[in-house]
């Protein structure tokens, strides 16, 4: 299964804006919010994919908008969460 | 509307990071040409490049570092430079509405490094490999684009293509939208074409040389290929400013034509043309910038240009390319750089290495201490390409 931790060295690999403090609480912080745009998300959800060998169908990126529902995600796709 | 202003000036030169650092160099005849040491190019078709020393980049974020190619982090680099002096905070606020400030630079290949690494991606492990960023970080518009985003220049923006007359282009373009109300344009250009991939691209033209890059020499034998440029802060003229560098007097282009058809280049149209916008005589110019490929025939082509509009030796003509190699679409905003700090400074700088300079060209060859007030700055496209671009001040 992913991890926050697995989460955050992809969020780490994507860049971090000077303004955020990844080692902080950030499971309910809006992706938006953490600085990453909606190209930047395609991007995490595309590394996340390689790592957890899933595919994550396009039409439920659109509700992925924080780390928690994300890893949720990724989890139950992949059978563990 | 009086002629538009350069108030603001930032470079990143394979021979210097920084104006000054840069302008020093250049008049001591310091070359930034070596061998290259991005990747292990035995085998390439170059000997000699102008790479842009790592001195560059520290100020931009990790989050645009890895969505950005090497030729926009250049930019960046000279954005930021340029905005500061003219007197105006990076990180803002703007002394403009967001509306009224465009940002228009010139780019002649794109991202070349950051698009060979996701081919290479693509062939190697697959398409899902290909980072998203591939979409923004390759074209030719991308420059430009993070540039508005970044300090919030939203007015009309763009980007020229021209190879090395795209510089000029960018400028003009400038103008352009000055008159049509805007109020300032960050513009110029860089280029960062020393990746392999973009190597093998130009080296198949041949026109390397093999020895040193010689323009206007008995000798030339080709040129050498270098990366990075500067950018300028040009602006209506109606702000306060503490510096203002020059004035962009007067600007032409034209296009060749068609090789074979006898008919001559377009080059000299383009210097009529920029003087006659100037509403200036060829007596007036101070000094020339010239495009000086390095390749005997393109060389002969602007010496009879230059000969024609002068006479023979009829004006000082100078080519500090020769200290960073050709940056396609960064050279002319460097050679426009270059020519406004002369009129600062009252010094042309030296084209370094020619030994035997072509007799009917007066080619400066040391730094020479003179009064500069008006400059004409020359660029020669491959493709057909012809620019001319007077600066006074």
């Amino acid at each position: 299964m992913l991890t926050i931790e697995d989460l955050k060295q992809v969020l780490r690999q994507c860049g971090v804006d000077e303004s955020v403090d990844l080692d902080a609480d950030i499971l309910d912080v809006e992706m938006a919010e953490l600085g990453y745009d909606s190209l930047a998300v395609l991007e995490i959800l595309a590394r996340l994919q390689q790592r957890s060998g899933t595919v994550i169908p396009e039409d439920a990126v659109a509700d992925l908008v924080t780390p928690r529902l994300l890893l949720d995600y990724v989890n139950y796709l992949i059978g563990v969460a | 509307m009086t002629a538009p202003v350069v108030t603001g000036i930032g470079v990143v030169a394979p021979n210097g990071v920084g104006t000054e650092k840069f302008w020093s160099n250049v008049l001591s005849g310091q070359t930034g040409l070596g061998p290259v040491t991005g990747f292990e190019a035995d085998g390439y078709p170059v000997r000699q490049v102008g790479e842009v020393p790592d001195e560059f980049g520290e100020e931009i974020p990790n989050r645009l570092g890895v969505q950005t190619d090497r030729w926009t982090q250049l930019a960046m680099t000279a954005t930021v430079e340029a905005l500061r002096d003219a007197g105006i905070d990076p990180a803002g606020p703007l002394p403009f509405d967001e509306y009224d400030i465009a940002v228009i630079t010139a780019s002649s290949s794109g991202g070349n490094e950051f698009g060979q690494r996701e081919i290479s991606q693509l062939w190697s492990e697959g398409p899902e490999r290909v980072t998203v960023y591939q979409s923004i970080a390759w074209f030719y518009a991308a420059t430009t684009g993070q540039l508005s985003i970044r300090h919030k220049m939203r007015g009309p923006c763009g980007v020229v293509v021209g190879e090395q007359a795209g510089g000029l282009d960018a400028l003009a373009q400038s103008r352009r939208m000055l008159r049509t109300g805007t109020k300032a344009v960050v513009t110029g250009g860089t280029e960062a074409p020393l990746s392999p991939y973009a190597l093998v691209c130009q080296g198949a033209s041949g026109l390397f040389t093999d020895g040193d890059y010689l323009p206007f020499d008995t000798g030339a034998s080709g040129y050498v290929p270098g990366e990075g440029g500067a950018i300028l802060m040009l602006e209506d003229g109606t702000r306060d400013t503490s510096t203002v560098y020059g004035t962009m007097a007067g600007y032409a282009a034209t296009f060749d034509p068609r090789p074979g058809s006898g008919r001559p280049i377009g080059l000299l149209r383009a210097a009529i043309g920029a003087l006659k916008d100037a509403d200036i005589d060829a007596s007036e110019v101070d000094v020339v910038f010239a495009d000086g490929c390095g390749i005997p025939s393109r060389d002969a082509e602007e010496a009879k240009v230059l000969t024609e509009l002068f006479g023979p030796r009829g004006v000082p003509v100078t080519v500090p390319k020769t200290m960073t190699g050709r940056l396609a679409a960064g050279g002319a905003p460097l050679d426009v750089a270059c020519a406004l700090l002369a009129m600062r400074d009252g010094v042309i700088p030296p084209t370094v290495g020619v030994r035997n300079p072509l007799p009917d060209l007066d080619l400066v060859t040391e730094a020479r201490p003179v009064p500069v007030r008006t400059a004409l700055v020359l660029a020669r496209g491959f493709g057909g390409f012809n620019s001319a671009l007077v600066l006074r001040n």
